[in-house]
């Protein structure tokens, strides 16, 4: 169990000494109905237009997030499916495939996948890059061939370059966009929530169930250790 | 009433209650077990869970490259508890690896390897290998990426034997690339051929312990001391039956054990990675080659062995000689460890320093194959070591310090060098 936790615990450095930042810290539960309708509401308006979510359906949405049917449909499903059907993009395949190279990657396993950690810092250094066809570049993805549908909301951000002209220093925001950069931070934050719980959707209950599974064990092993005792008692 | 079924059931099935006597109720078993003994019962509660879950899972997973990886994300998602019986199934897998490694290292720090329990160690390891064809068959049955290239990894093992390896392997796949008829065929072994092994094993290992008896921490044969106890005359005097002492001790145990699973199953059901791997939630797919291949962390140091042994003489078979080696080599252990004293609390220094630097060995082995050495050498030597080679100094040291486990041990015990200590007349009384 030691030799587990330091590995669990080398396993986190190994995957923060990645990137450029951690998942800042809002006080909130990663799993926070608030932080994952607002997580959700980005999703559907910025992503869905090409990315899929085929594992999950609109009516398992509505029951974890506690919104109405009618919510989900007119204000989520902008895509035309049915209630029970999965979250399926609008985008025709060849389309994209024309357009970016490649079919957009479905997210239902993505924060799986890569991390959260990973998809937010994906998300917030995204810079403006002459050189790429599509105008814009990435820290953590080179060349990624994803346009940056957020640069309305972060503005743009241009890289400073070491001295041999190649090597990103840091990441600055010339213009702001509509958000502040704070606000833009946890609007990403929300949104990586949203694909968190999309990945793993049974945490949910998980997290519910699992306290009192906990607390009837530690009443059963004392239990069963006061029987124990008792039992033993004459065996010396 | 109770007494009337039992004698219709003792008239048609007589060998029933003398069986529970025999393995449960009249079983003596030496009253100073500590800790180290909890496993046993653990390792029983566990592969139960994995027959109950796993009997559940197969209901709605679909075997077949084109269906197996939906199926999963329909148990995590749709089928109704889904998400808890996988879970479970999962997370039973790695505790298992860890349950074992225990309970066989118990083994050999307190000789319960040794004569008059030969038998019982050689089932037991056998049921180690089996686990591990299961762990391996499971582990293929997701579909995700690193399902396809552990197959692919573990069947190039069997392609390095000269002459018939790569036909082995066609063999073992059903064709050139783990494919459709790979994932029907491991699927049929993990749910009917190795579990049904598997129970078989476990009922010879229980038999072969019972009709020797436990060792315990003194490695003190009780049934060769006096005689005599409350409950009996002809009993050892040091003995307590099975039941209700060590199934109530084992109850505590179980519960402990509960514990620690939920934890994992409801907070940390991938332990980061450690237990469901980030590549697998990708599904399977040919072209596409992860960055990190890694074996799951039970395998690491097994894995580890076959890196870091070099190819020559025209072959790569060395790797898989040195793994399966390993293994072998603990098969063996009761005729390479001869010295007359079980316990380690009675042994000659040369023994518990050689058993420490084996357990070092091990750790480290596994610190290699699951390559976070590659985050520790930098972060302990500075980044501009060299990690590959350093990696392979170190990888090859640990090698050189397993295998040399039993080659001292062999000399220490053949040569008579060993300087033991007076082991005791009867069990000392419980801690």
């Amino acid at each position: 169990m030691i030799a587990l936790s330091l590995a669990l615990m080398l396993n986190s450095a190994l995957s923060l000494s990645k990137t450029t930042a951690v998942l800042p810290t809002t006080g909130r539960h990663p799993l926070e109905q608030t932080a994952l309708r607002h997580g959700a509401r980005m999703f559907f308006h910025y992503c869905v237009a090409c990315h899929s979510l085929k594992y999950m359906r609109y009516s398992r949405i509505a029951r974890d997030l506690k919104l109405s049917r009618q919510q989900v449909m007119t204000h989520l499903n902008l895509t035309g499916g049915r209630f029970n059907d999965p979250v399926i993009s609008s985008m025709p395949a060849a389309l994209a495939t024309k357009a970016f190279g490649k079919v957009p990657p479905d997210l239902s396993l993505e924060i799986r996948a890569k991390g959260a950690v990973w998809a937010y810092n994906y998300l917030n250094t995204f810079y403006l890059d002459p050189k790429s066809p599509i105008g814009w570049n990435n820290t953590v993805l080179p060349n990624t061939t994803m346009p940056f549908p957020l640069w309305e909301l972060q503005g743009e951000q241009v890289a400073v370059v070491g001295k041999d002209g190649h090597q990103v220093q840091k990441l600055e925001i010339k213009q702001l966009g509509t958000m502040k950069p704070a606000q833009y931070r946890q609007a990403t934050r929300d949104l990586i929530d949203f694909l968190t719980y999309v990945s793993d959707p049974a945490a949910l209950q998980r997290r519910r169930y699992g306290i009192w599974v906990m607390l009837f064990l530690v009443l059963f092993t004392f239990l069963a250790w006061l029987l124990k005792k008792e039992y033993w008692k004459d065996i010396h | 009433m109770t007494s009337r079924w039992r004698h219709w059931l003792e008239e048609r099935l007589p060998g029933l209650t003398r069986m529970i006597r025999r393995h449960v109720t009249a079983y003596y078993a030496p009253k100073n077990f500590n800790l180290w003994y909890y496993f046993g019962s653990l390792a029983l509660l566990v592969l139960l869970n994995q027959l109950v879950t796993g009997s559940f899972l197969a209901m709605n997973y679909k075997p077949g490259i084109a269906t197996a990886f939906d199926s999963v994300q329909y148990i995590m998602r749709d089928v109704n508890w889904g998400w808890l019986i996988r879970t479970m199934h999962t997370t039973g897998a790695s505790l298992l690896f860890v349950i074992i490694f225990l309970h066989t290292f118990r083994s050999i720090m307190y000789g319960s390897f040794k004569k008059p329990r030969e038998l019982v160690w050689l089932l037991g390891m056998l049921l180690f290998v089996v686990v591990m064809a299961e762990a391996f068959t499971g582990y293929v049955l997701p579909w995700g990426t690193m399902s396809f290239w552990a197959t692919r990894v573990v069947v190039a093992l069997f392609a390095t034997i000269p002459v018939i390896g790569p036909h082995l392997a066609e063999w073992i796949m059903g064709g050139s690339l783990p494919a459709d008829a790979t994932l029907n065929r491991f699927f049929a072994l993990h749910v009917i051929m190795l579990p049904l092994l598997l129970l078989f094993l476990v009922v010879l290992h229980l038999t072969a312990l019972h009709e020797v008896g436990s060792n315990n921490p003194d490695g003190v044969e009780i049934r060769c001391g006096p005689k005599g106890n409350r409950w009996g005359k002809h009993y050892p005097a040091d003995g307590i039956p099975f039941h209700p002492y060590y199934t109530l001790k084992d109850l505590v145990g179980v519960g402990v054990f509960l514990l620690v699973a939920a934890y994992i199953v409801f907070f940390a059901p991938s332990f980061d990675g450690w237990f469901l791997e980030r590549n697998n939630a990708v599904m399977a797919d040919p072209l596409l080659t992860p960055a990190h291949i890694r074996p799951v962390w039970y395998f690491s140091a097994f894995y580890a062995m076959v890196r870091m042994m070099p190819s020559f003489a025209g072959t790569a078979v060395w790797g898989p000689i040195a793994m399966s080696g390993s293994i072998a080599l603990l098969f063996a252990l009761p005729w390479i460890d001869v010295g007359p004293v079980k316990s380690i609390r009675y042994r000659g220094t040369g023994y518990k320093v050689a058993l420490g630097i084996f357990v070092l060995a091990f750790v480290g082995l596994m610190l290699i194959g699951s390559n976070l050495t590659d985050v520790l050498f930098p972060w302990l030597f500075g980044a501009n070591i060299n990690l590959t080679k350093w990696t392979m100094i170190f990888g090859r040291t640990m090698m050189l310090a397993y295998f040399g486990f039993f080659v001292f041990l062999g000399l220490y015990t053949h040569l008579g060098w060993e300087k033991t200590r007076p082991v005791p007349e009867r069990v000392r009384a419980r801690g």
